[in-house]
Parts: C-alpha cells; sequence; structure tokens
C-alpha cells in the first residue's frame, strides 16, 4: 500500500491540513483539491491517483455525490469514501454499507465527520486491497 | 372554499329549519385573510342528542338554545368545557334576559343570540364567529411554522458550530499523536489555525444573539434624529483599522450632516457589518468607498447609503443567495475568508425595520456595490 496515491476532497482546509500529514506520515502521496471544481480539474489534468476521499458538503450541499458519480464514471475501480457530518446532524440516514444503498450513492463507504483516523486507515486498506 | 359545521340543538323543530334555511346558501368572504366559507348544518332536538352530535360530528360553532326539554342549555355548556370539546358556542337566549346571556358567557359560551332574531342578525353572528376561528386558525399555523423555522434555525446553527468544533479537535489530536514530530514550533499553523476558528465560532454566536434579538423585538430601540452623516464617518474610522495587513483604503464621500430618525447603533450596526465585507472581500491595496445621500421632494425623504468595494466580485448566481442566514459565497477566491454567514442576514433585518430597501450591483472581478435606500413619506 505504500505510495499509493489518495485525492483527498474537501473545501474546508482544516481537514486537508490534518489529513495529509497523517497520511504522509503512514507512507501515502496525496493530491489535494479543496473543493468540487478542483477536484474536476484533478480529473480532467487526468493526474494519477489511486483511490479519492471526498467531503459531501462543499460548493453546493449535494457536491460531493455528484463528485462520487464523476468519479466512478471515470473509472468505475478507483474505490471512493464519502465523508460528511450531515448525517449526525440532521437525522438524514444514508449509507454505502450495501450493493442496494451503492446502486445510488457512487461510494464504496461512509465515514462521518469527525473521522477518527485509525477506522479511515481501516477502510483505505480494505479498499486498496 | 372552506366548509364550517353548524350544530344546532333547539327543541322547536321551526327554529331549526328557519336556521337551516338561511344558512344553506350563505358565503362568507374574509377578504383580509384571503379565505371564503360556507356553512353545513346539522340539527339536534334535546341537548341530550346534542351532546353525542358534539363527539360523534366535531362541528366548528354551535348555536345552543338555552331553554331545553331535558338537559339545559347550561348543562351541555358545562359539558363542552368539562370534556374540552373544541367547539365556539353562541347561546340563543329568550329577548331580554341578558342575565342568562352574561351567565352563559361567563361559562364559556363566546356570544349570544337573543331570541326572536332576523336572518341578518344571525349571519352577522355567524360571521363574527366564523372570523374568530378562521383568525385561530390562521394564528395556529402560523405558530406552528415558526416552530419549524425555529428547528431548522437550530439545525443550521449546530451545524455551523459543529464544523469549527472538529477542526479545532483535529488540530489537538494532531498535536497529541504527535504527527508533525515533537518540535512544538512544527504545530504553530495548527495552533494559528484552531485559533483563528475559535474566533469564528465567538463572532458566529455574538451575531446570532444580534440576529435573535433583533427578530424578537426585544432589543432596545432608541430612536432619535441622528446624524447618520457622523455615523458613517464612525464606522469608516473603525473600518480603517480593520485589516492592516491588507492596506485597503476607506473613505468617506464630503458631504453635509443627514438628519435621520434612527436608532445610531443599528444604523452603525449596519454599515460595520457592510464595511468590514468590502475590506474582507477586496483584494490588497484595494479601497471602500462609502457614500451617503438625501433627497427631499415634496412627498417623501430620502436617505442613500452605498457601499462600494474594489474587490473580487460576485457572479449573479452569487448575488441571488446573498441574503439568507448561513449563506456564504464558496469559491476559489473566498475559501480563506472567515465568516459568521449571518452579516448580510442581520443587514437586511436592520434596513426591514426601516421599510428600507438594499440592492446590490456586482461584476467578477471588479467589485461590489451595496447601496441602501430609506424612504420617509414628508409628515403632513
Amino acid at each position: 500500500m505504500q505510495g499509493k496515491t489518495i485525492l483527498l476532497v474537501d473545501d474546508d482546509h482544516d481537514f486537508l491540513d490534518q489529513l495529509e500529514p497523517r497520511l504522509l506520515a503512514d507512507g501515502f502521496q496525496v493530491v489535494r483539491a479543496e473543493g468540487q471544481e478542483a477536484a474536476e480539474q484533478v480529473l480532467l489534468a487526468g493526474t494519477h491517483f489511486d483511490m479519492a476521499i471526498v467531503d459531501l458538503m462543499m460548493e453546493y450541499s449535494d457536491s460531493g455525490f455528484v463528485l462520487c458519480h464523476r468519479l466512478k464514471k471515470a473509472d468505475t475501480n478507483k474505490p471512493v469514501i464519502l465523508v460528511t457530518g450531515v448525517t449526525a446532524e440532521t437525522g438524514l440516514e444514508f449509507d454505502a454499507a450495501t450493493s442496494e444503498e451503492r446502486r445510488w450513492v457512487k461510494a464504496d463507504a461512509m465515514l462521518a465527520k469527525p473521522i477518527r483516523y485509525e477506522q479511515l486507515k481501516r477502510e483505505i486498506s480494505r479498499l486498496l486491497a | 372554499m372552506d366548509r364550517l359545521k353548524v350544530l344546532v340543538i333547539d327543541d322547536e323543530p321551526g327554529i331549526r329549519m328557519a336556521i337551516n334555511r338561511s344558512l344553506q346558501n350563505y358565503v362568507m368572504q374574509l377578504p383580509d385573510l384571503g379565505s371564503t366559507f360556507a356553512f353545513d348544518v346539522i340539527e339536534a332536538g334535546t341537548g341530550e342528542e346534542g351532546l353525542e352530535c358534539l363527539m360523534s360530528q366535531k362541528p366548528d360553532i354551535l348555536l345552543l338554545d338555552y331553554k331545553l326539554p331535558g338537559i339545559s342549555g347550561l348543562d351541555v355548556l358545562k359539558s363542552i368545557v368539562d370534556n374540552k370539546i373544541d367547539v365556539l358556542t353562541i347561546m340563543i337566549t329568550a329577548y331580554a334576559s341578558l342575565d342568562t346571556a352574561i351567565l352563559a358567557t361567563k361559562r364559556g359560551a363566546y356570544d349570544f343570540l337573543a331570541k326572536p332574531f332576523t336572518p341578518t342578525e344571525l349571519k352577522s353572528a355567524l360571521y363574527k364567529a366564523g372570523k374568530h376561528l378562521m383568525i385561530q386558525r390562521e394564528a395556529a399555523k402560523l405558530a406552528a411554522e415558526r416552530k419549524q423555522v425555529r428547528f431548522e434555525l437550530l439545525s443550521v446553527v449546530a451545524h455551523e458550530l459543529k464544523a469549527p468544533t472538529s477542526a479545532i479537535e483535529g488540530y489537538l489530536m494532531m498535536m497529541r499523536d504527535r504527527v508533525l514530530g515533537d518540535d512544538l514550533s512544527k504545530y504553530d499553523h495548527s495552533i494559528e489555525r484552531a485559533t483563528i476558528r475559535l474566533h469564528g465560532m465567538r463572532k458566529l454566536i455574538s451575531d446570532l444573539l444580534d440576529l435573535t434579538r433583533i427578530e424578537s423585538g426585544r432589543k432596545q430601540r432608541n430612536l432619535d434624529s441622528y446624524d447618520v452623516m457622523a455615523i458613517a464617518a464612525r464606522a469608516v474610522e473603525s473600518g480603517n483599522e480593520l485589516a492592516p495587513d491588507k492596506n485597503v483604503t476607506v473613505k468617506l464621500a464630503d458631504g453635509d450632516p443627514i438628519f435621520m430618525t434612527c436608532d445610531a447603533n443599528e444604523i452603525e450596526l449596519i454599515l460595520n457589518n457592510l464595511i468590514s465585507n468590502a475590506i474582507k472581500y477586496n483584494k490588497d491595496n484595494g479601497q471602500v468607498f462609502v457614500e451617503l445621500h438625501e433627497f427631499k421632494s415634496s412627498d417623501a425623504h430620502t436617505i442613500t447609503m452605498a457601499v462600494r468595494d474594489t474587490g473580487i466580485g460576485m457572479t449573479e448566481k452569487e448575488q441571488e443567495r446573498l441574503f439568507g442566514e448561513f449563506s456564504r459565497i464558496k469559491n476559489e477566491k473566498t475559501r480563506q475568508i472567515e465568516g459568521s454567514g449571518l452579516g448580510l442576514a442581520i443587514v437586511k433585518k436592520l434596513v426591514d425595520q426601516y421599510y428600507g430597501v438594499i440592492t446590490v450591483n456586482s461584476v467578477p472581478d471588479e467589485g461590489t456595490t451595496f447601496t441602501i435606500t430609506f424612504k420617509f413619506p414628508t409628515s403632513f
């Protein structure tokens, strides 16, 4: 898993600033994108990455859903993790745990914010295995 | 059209029939509430039968005769109160027995109608009762809506407070886990960011308190005639101290004093918010111009306040969402700018209190102008 590149997408740069050094310390490479539009630029430029971690609410409240869809359309085999603080606060229930749910949430896993890094790392290992 | 159910409890079939006939084709208009309604009449000959109808048919209005063969009208009234039956009662009493009418009103009747009554008198009593019911229902609907708005606002506030809390927690965890090593100076950026997020939270809380105070109408207002040019001068002065690093200069266009009946703090809060936005969303070495004007015509005194900046500007799509609570424009140019998302919502609420109008004119990368127009009809 060492040397794999992760595309990290969030408009909250604090989240990026906190996650990036941890991922680097664990031997990953990181490509940062500060929002949906920036991530789409990365896709367009053809920059290499092995998986993506995407926040849900960015420029628009559904930016994460849209981006997941586009990422999967570009390469259906590249794992995508959707992170959001929305579910816990609003009681809006959605997940990417079953194949039924993954039919409309185009992500391989969903994690609630605040993220526990150990849990995120487990998901990354599972998806990149 | 709404339909109101009217139950008539009277032992005289003639009266019941007369009431039924007068109300059959009667349509009531309430232009103020924008509603129209008609009546459906149910009849009962005794108090006992009437109580059964009250339970099973749930009428909106009850026309209740005082003198009934079995249990009396007052007994029926007592049952209604005891069983908390939701109905508006109009007591039918014999002419000239005012005491009975007063007694009935004391025991929960809404109104009374003296026998014998004309169809017009009947209709006007029902008009009054119908209007009362409609207003009550409208008020209940508004209260429910307000509760919903409150709930939505609280959810958004929870979200807006949770985001910085998570960020601050994240930086603390980085330090706890020594992610950047043992050298404390490596964490300068983390500490700086955590501090900025804390400031943001504090600003959000104080803005929120301002907003709720304005909305609740509990904010003490000191209305008097103030020179708004002098208020603007103060706002400009504090604006110039706001962001020395950015080197944005704020200028007030010269002019004679302009007197306006207002609360000086409110006008200062409006201008402070607009000026601080004009600085925040400006470019380095940018400029902010504040201009006040007044126009007097035969029927109105108009005062305008404009705050123009040479900043990053907005697209039309972004401008549409501007005055909503917690709507912040998110794009590449604004992501480093902190804000509670409440500033313009506060400005809008304050301007509304003076029946003023705020407009925005913006060109991306050139700048934005906010203009407030206050119009006071000239007093006679």
